[in-house]
């Protein structure tokens, strides 16, 4: 029989030795030292190929101890709560096309920023361009043709200043230049002659709205202060909206209809 | 027989029977000029009660408005032949006609889904798309708490029938307990159901009280059994195969629960088992109605407005539900897809007692009147239909709501009918005259959810404009 089994014998025969027990216990709990022992002092091939598998134990352990933690992380993301609640009776009905409010709510909102812009003249007659300038030549030779002359009322700024001849594309004569409208207020039924402050939109385009080119129909803003106009709140009122409502290079000056 | 003698010729052989059946004595001889304040009379005197009670009288299931002999001589009825006069008692108490919105509440930042009275009528639950409850003060028509834990829509509230708890169902599954009185959550919400809740519905008090068990009807094809005390399912009640759209806990304590696989299901209560099925339909199930089901909802409450201390709580509310059910069984009525709906009586057959056809699209909601005399249906046709409530019979139809009816709701008294629907507008109905007694518009949008509080008083209705809405006369 092998050794081991002898030993098995003598302990079935006439038991452990007493302190058996206690040192097998210190045995095994001496076991991990000696072990760390091991793997710290072995060289080369060895030592590798025992940190090798310590480390496969260790991961080991620490996914299985993932494994029963809680996570609090992974929980399922909360449903974001939609626009358009229904009842619990409509939920599994197709939605009823709201094409017809749609179409409905945008004719609305048209009709609404339509009205926003009522102006005394809504529609005016377009000015071709080759209305609006004329062609100037220039150079030595009066090869250079690039140059365009407004033929229509103008307004600059008081803090204006011309480009060098030889930059300046647009040429707004000085001739045809104003400073000042003749506005009517259509409720009180009396003509002032007010400053223009600025340009604010002229119906041909915003070109000429840069331009400062005033037509039949453009929109200016002109110094009301002389009116004693104030706001609801008690503040003088000092710019509003005029519709020119003549043609200023024809008639040389401006007429204006008081927007209110 | 001084009385035949002075009038000899002018009396006519009548027969006196309840709505089930039963003869009241036996054929006598009667006036032809007496009219219903006679008859009323005379039924008083032989069922020997107390007080004087109102009744309404009907022959070939058309209502006796004029005396006997006028009745007689409009429709060439022979006086040799005995007639039959269906009597039936109506209720004690006459509220007063609701006809202005008192109040428009806003305050809900999505549409409102679901409003519910309290049993005793005296506090205001709604549930919106903003995910929240909000607790109404109806006395002062103000904003009492606002519930929030919630993380979808809410889709559903209910109140428990002792008035002391509130429970709310939501689109994401969960359900949270509230307490009325303070507008808190009562621990965390109960969790269960993996997709929105289609319906909730409360343990009777004559079963048991206080109220602890409920149950929900959800998307995901079950049904479970909830303790409020406990705060855990008990039963879950698996069977259907689609979604679970309307449960009813019934007063003899058998759930019914209607499903989009076209069928019925009876459970029992302790274990949760399957008792029966009803089959028939031949579409979804969208709403069901019991004939009890005003007695379940307000237990013990009732249009005295009288408080019951808790361990009388249960015997009044018996009371009640054995006043209203009468002699013959709980009645049961299903309104469905198919355009029909189905009068049954479960726990004595499980075939239908009556199909109830005649809407020409789908039945949204199903409605017995507080006294179970009257069915109300109300469909996508734009119509809203009466039915008698005890043989199924179709009574007459209202039409005037221009966009398909969402819901329906009685008062207390049974005499008027409330319509919401999706033209914007509320229309009551009065079932005597059989026509449109108020137009109630007022609304921006689709109305969701209307309600008539069972004491009468008012009536509260919301829906996709976010406000809400409370009429009274």
């Amino acid at each position: 029989m092998p050794q081991g089994d002898y030993i098995d014998l003598h302990r079935k025969r006439n038991g452990y030795r007493l302190d058996h027990f206690e040192r097998k216990r210190k045995k095994e709990a001496r076991e991990v030292h000696k072990h760390s022992t091991m793997a710290q002092k072995s060289l080369g091939i060895k030592g590798k190929m025992i940190a090798k598998k310590n480390y496969a134990e260790k991961a080991l352990m620490k996914k299985t101890l993932k494994m029963h933690e809680e996570s609090s992380s992974r929980r399922k993301a909360d449903e974001n709560v939609q626009e358009g609640a229904v009842p619990a009776y409509l939920l599994d009905r197709e939605d009823t096309t709201r094409a017809k409010v749609l179409s409905n709510t945008i004719k609305q909102k048209r009709k609404e920023k339509a009205g926003k812009w009522e102006v005394p003249l809504p529609k005016v007659r377009p000015v071709a361009e080759d209305e609006m300038f004329r062609v100037i030549r220039s150079g030595k030779r009066k090869t250079k043709q690039w140059k365009r002359m407004v033929t229509k009322a103008t307004f600059v700024g008081p803090a204006f200043t011309r480009k060098p001849p030889k930059y300046e594309r647009f040429i707004r004569p000085s001739g045809l230049r104003f400073t000042k409208a003749h506005v009517t207020h259509p409720e009180l039924k009396c003509t002032f002659c007010l400053e223009i402050i600025g340009i604010k939109k002229n119906p041909n385009g915003p070109m000429y709205t840069s331009l400062g080119v005033m037509t039949r129909g453009t929109i200016i803003e002109v110094n009301v202060s002389e009116l004693g106009l104030v706001t609801p709140a008690g503040k003088v009122v000092w710019g509003k909206y005029a519709q020119v409502t003549n043609n200023p290079e024809n008639d040389g000056c401006i007429n204006a209809v008081l927007l209110v | 027989m001084t009385m035949m003698d002075t009038d000899e010729g002018k009396t006519v052989m009548c027969l006196l029977t309840d709505p089930e059946g039963t003869h009241l004595g036996s054929a006598m001889y009667i006036p032809q000029k007496a009219g219903p304040l006679q008859l009323t009379q005379l039924v008083n005197r032989f069922l020997d009660n107390e007080e004087m009670l109102p009744y309404s009288f009907y022959v070939s299931d058309e209502e006796l408005l004029v005396p006997v002999g006028t009745y007689l001589e409009k429709n060439k009825v022979s006086v040799e032949k005995v007639l039959t006069i269906v009597y039936q008692q109506q209720a004690v108490f006459r509220i007063r006609p609701v006809n202005r919105c008192s109040q428009t509440i806003a305050g809900h930042a999505e549409a409102v889904l679901c409003v519910s009275f309290s049993p005793d009528g005296k506090q205001l639950a709604s549930g919106s798309g903003d995910t929240t409850v909000r607790l109404w003060d109806l006395y002062t028509e103000t904003p009492l708490f606002t519930c929030k834990g919630h993380k979808n829509w809410v889709l559903t509230v209910a109140w428990s029938p002792d008035g002391k708890h509130l429970v709310s169902g939501s689109k994401s599954g969960e359900i949270c307990c509230w307490n009325p009185k303070k507008g808190e959550l009562e621990g965390s919400p109960l969790t269960g159901h993996k997709k929105w809740i289609t319906g909730i519905s409360w343990e009777p008090v004559h079963l048991s009280s206080p109220c602890r068990r409920f149950v929900t009807s959800s998307k995901d094809g079950d049904a479970r059994i909830w303790d409020i005390t406990l705060k855990k399912s008990i039963i879950c009640l698996s069977g259907h195969t689609l979604a679970v759209t309307c449960v009813k806990w019934g007063g003899d304590g058998i759930i019914y629960t209607g499903s989009q696989d076209c069928t019925i299901k009876m459970w029992e209560t302790t274990q949760g088992k399957l008792i029966r099925e009803l089959k028939g339909h031949g579409h979804w199930i969208n709403s069901l109605a019991l004939s009890t089901e005003y007695v379940l909802r307000t237990g013990a409450f009732d249009h005295t407005g009288r408080q019951y201390p808790p361990n009388e709580e249960k015997q009044k509310a018996l009371e009640r539900y054995n006043k209203t059910k009468g002699d013959s069984p709980e009645r049961l009525v299903s309104g469905s897809d198919d355009f029909t709906m189905f009068l049954w009586e479960p726990s004595v057959s499980k075939q239908p007692k009556k199909r109830l056809t005649g809407h020409q699209q789908l039945v949204n909601h199903v409605y017995f009147s507080p006294d179970g005399k009257w069915i109300a249906s109300a469909s996508f046709d734009k119509s809203v239909r009466l039915w008698n409530g005890i043989t199924g019979q179709f009574v007459t139809v209202f039409r005037g709501h221009v966009g398909p009816v969402y819901q329906v709701s009685w008062s207390a008294d049974s005499r008027l009918l409330l319509s919401g629907s999706k033209d914007s507008t509320l229309k009551i109905w009065e079932i005597r005259t059989k026509k449109l007694k108020q137009d109630l518009p007022g609304h921006a949008d689709e109305v969701f959810a209307v309600d008539w509080s069972p004491d009468g008083e008012k009536v509260v209705s919301g829906g996709k404009d976010r406000v809400l809405k409370l009429w009274k006369g």
